[in-house]
């Protein structure tokens, strides 16, 4: 049933095309269907499990063969009320908070400094995407050799070289948070940094010259100009990155920083999951850390289509 | 740009000269804001681009260098490279005796390979099956009408959005014993091969072995996968493949013939993401398969994780496994940005 031989170049279409017969509904059946169906087996379906074990006591090493029990909402006013949970939550916040403001910042300062600078520009670019590239687990152990203190580099620059202090920059309680938070930024800056240059490269070129002619300060049109016009898309990446430090796991994990003030959420629930088998407990939890970052990215995309709708 | 603007002054009589004494004033600021400007980049970038450098040459150094202070920097001034820790990435299991509780155990033969293979055809088999049944599911959401599409999609969005955390208990318990229930249907059957058959079916295990990792890693990209080609497809005009089908070719072979060949750089950028998401994914593996198909990440956290403190190898373990996915990002690096801002951004 192969192509004809014809006299032009382009491949002569067939004589009878093959899968004629599929309609368009078979297609749509045809094309839709492996996916929905691993999605609903591997995402939905778990999570209504997951919603079904939080209302029950479970453990999946002691309850093997008697199976979860109905307990109704136990296991959420068990964690509402318990002042373990709302330390994780503040500490979440202690690492969440710094850590995107920080790549915000740095990361849209970067951005205006390479978009004067042209040169070399496609070389920066490349060598910044490394780290995103990196997995986060490696990321971390590789800044925990450099944390190390009295053998690692970062002790010996600060504390050898310029005489500051020694910081204990993984063991103790008050760094602690700060050098998980530096192993973040140091690997999703540059996320921040790619967008906001996609942004900065978009903003027509006409109206810095018109600012020009009227004489408008550096400032005026970064405030007026700049700024109003790259917020919207630095506020998708806050989104992006506000969701993913929120449920940071391999970093904080491998970090393995000390105390319990600074244990972050998924952590939290690892343990409860994985080393002390707590399922239906762990299940809950699970569900309430869902509805927090739900309420807020909601939050978020209602602030950025309220944006959206006042510039049209 | 500032010069032109001064002609329109009405300053006085000689007003080339003062126009370019005025530039050249009006310049100083600018290269102090310069100057100002390339500092602060150059602080950034040693602070971005150090850690990079510092895990290759910490790769290269002998064991009792790697700990050394002062630190060495430079190779073949500060110090003689050596390749030993890449040798032992491929060859030795460690020099401090086997780290994981993998299979050999025998100290002799590094686990590496085996894990690196793991990693190629888990990661690899996930981007490739994620690809093709997102582009199709983002073919069909393109260019049919779908009863409910908006919906659809938004649901398909909103599984990506799920803590990786909360669903894992959950997959944990189902990859355990996917099709236990069957246990319970033949238990009401009288004996045959059916019922054999169903109580084979219901032990089947998703975890210790390639299909179960294999199909989360794909479920996990797909979200991503359909989102991005439906932006792709969405561009492409319809009358692309209508004027295929009107020369006589069916729809699956204007697909086959036309539209897949148009999408493949799209196609293979976003596999970037599906690969390094898969590729880097550790939690997961960790908790699924502890011993069998496992892939690099919990090998390089066994390294380490067991208080010996096998810097060097590590860094070299990290190099060799990062080099498959930068090649990869940088063979088809044109298409990333869309693909970083979940097809937000477009160029």
């Amino acid at each position: 049933m192969a192509a004809v031989s014809s006299t032009s170049n382009a491949p002569a279409p067939p004589v009878r095309p093959r899968f004629g017969r599929l309609s368009d509904r078979a297609l749509v059946w045809l094309f839709l269907t492996p996916t929905m169906l691993l999605l609903l087996g591997i995402a939905v379906f778990p999570l209504l499990w997951s919603l079904y074990l939080s209302f029950t006591k479970f453990s999946v090493i002691n309850d093997a063969n008697t199976g979860p029990t109905w307990i109704g909402t136990k296991n959420f006013e068990r964690l509402l009320n318990d002042p373990d949970v709302w330390l994780r939550f503040t500490t979440t916040a202690r690492f969440v908070i710094p850590a995107v403001a920080i790549e915000l910042l740095l990361g849209f300062g970067l951005a205006l400094l390479l978009n004067r600078k042209a040169g070399g520009r496609g070389l920066l670019m490349t060598l910044m995407l490394i780290p995103m590239m990196l997995s986060p687990l490696i990321v971390a152990l590789f800044w925990n050799y450099m944390y190390q203190p009295s053998t690692g580099i970062i002790d010996y620059w600060l504390h050898d070289i310029f005489g500051l202090p020694q910081i204990l920059w993984t063991t103790d309680l008050n760094t602690a948070m700060w050098s998980l938070v530096i192993v973040d930024v140091w690997q999703w800056t540059p996320f921040i940094m790619l967008i906001a240059l996609a942004g900065l490269s978009a903003v027509p070129k006409y109206l810095y010259e018109a600012a020009e002619v009227d004489r408008a300060s550096g400032w005026f049109k970064f405030r007026q100009i700049t700024l109003p016009l790259v917020t919207p898309l630095l506020l998708i990446a806050i989104l992006f990155r506000l969701m993913d430090s929120y449920r940071m796991f391999d970093q904080a994990y491998a970090l393995n920083i000390s105390g319990n003030v600074n244990q972050v959420l998924s952590v939290y629930l690892y343990q409860m999951a994985f080393r002390d088998f707590n399922t239906g407990k762990g299940s809950a939890l699970g569900y309430i850390m869902l509805v927090v970052i739900i309420a807020l990215a909601n939050l978020l995309i209602r602030v950025l289509n309220g944006r959206k709708a006042e510039q049209v | 740009m500032v010069v032109t603007d001064l002609s329109a002054r009405p300053a006085g009589d000689s007003a080339p000269a003062t126009a370019v004494a005025q530039a050249r004033r009006a310049h100083w600021p600018t290269r102090l804001g310069d100057a100002a400007a390339w500092l602060a980049l150059g602080v950034a970038l040693l602070f971005f681009l150090f850690p990079l450098v510092w895990m290759l040459i910490t790769s290269i150094k002998a064991r009792s260098e790697v700990t050394l202070l002062p630190p060495r920097y430079v190779p073949f001034v500060d110090f003689q490279p050596v390749a030993d820790n890449y040798q032992a990435v491929f060859t030795k299991a460690s020099e401090l005796g086997s780290v994981t509780s993998g299979i050999s155990g025998a100290g002799q033969i590094s686990e590496f390979p085996a894990h690196l293979l793991n990693s190629v055809l888990i990661a690899g088999g996930a981007t490739v099956l994620a690809v093709l049944l997102g582009t199709l599911a983002a073919y069909a959401f393109s260019r049919f009408r779908i009863k409910g599409e908006n919906d659809l999609l938004f649901f398909i969005l909103s599984t990506r959005m799920l803590p990786p955390i909360v669903v894992l208990i959950p997959i944990f318990l189902m990859f355990t014993k996917p099709f236990g229930f069957l246990e319970g249907w033949a238990a009401g059957m009288g004996a045959g091969g059916f019922k054999d058959f169903l109580l084979n079916a219901s032990h089947i295990s998703l975890r210790e072995n390639y299909i179960g990792i294999t199909l989360l890693y794909t479920t996990f990209g797909l979200p991503f996968v359909v989102w991005m080609m439906k932006g792709f497809f969405d561009e492409i005009p319809k009358e692309y493949e209508e004027a295929a089908m009107l020369d006589g070719y069916s729809r699956v072979e204007a697909i086959g013939k036309f539209v897949l060949p148009e999408a493949l750089p799209a196609m293979l950028a976003t596999a970037v993401f599906v690969l390094i998401t898969a590729w880097n994914e550790f939690v997961f593996v960790q908790i699924l398969n502890p011993s069998q198909a496992t892939t690099v990440p919990p090998f390089l956290y066994a390294i380490i994780g067991y208080g010996q403190l096998e810097w060097g190898r590590m860094a070299a373990t990290s190099v060799v496994f990062l080099l498959p996915v930068v090649i990869f990002t940088f063979a088809v690096r044109n298409h990333l940005l869309r693909g970083v801002t979940f097809g937000a951004v477009r160029r």
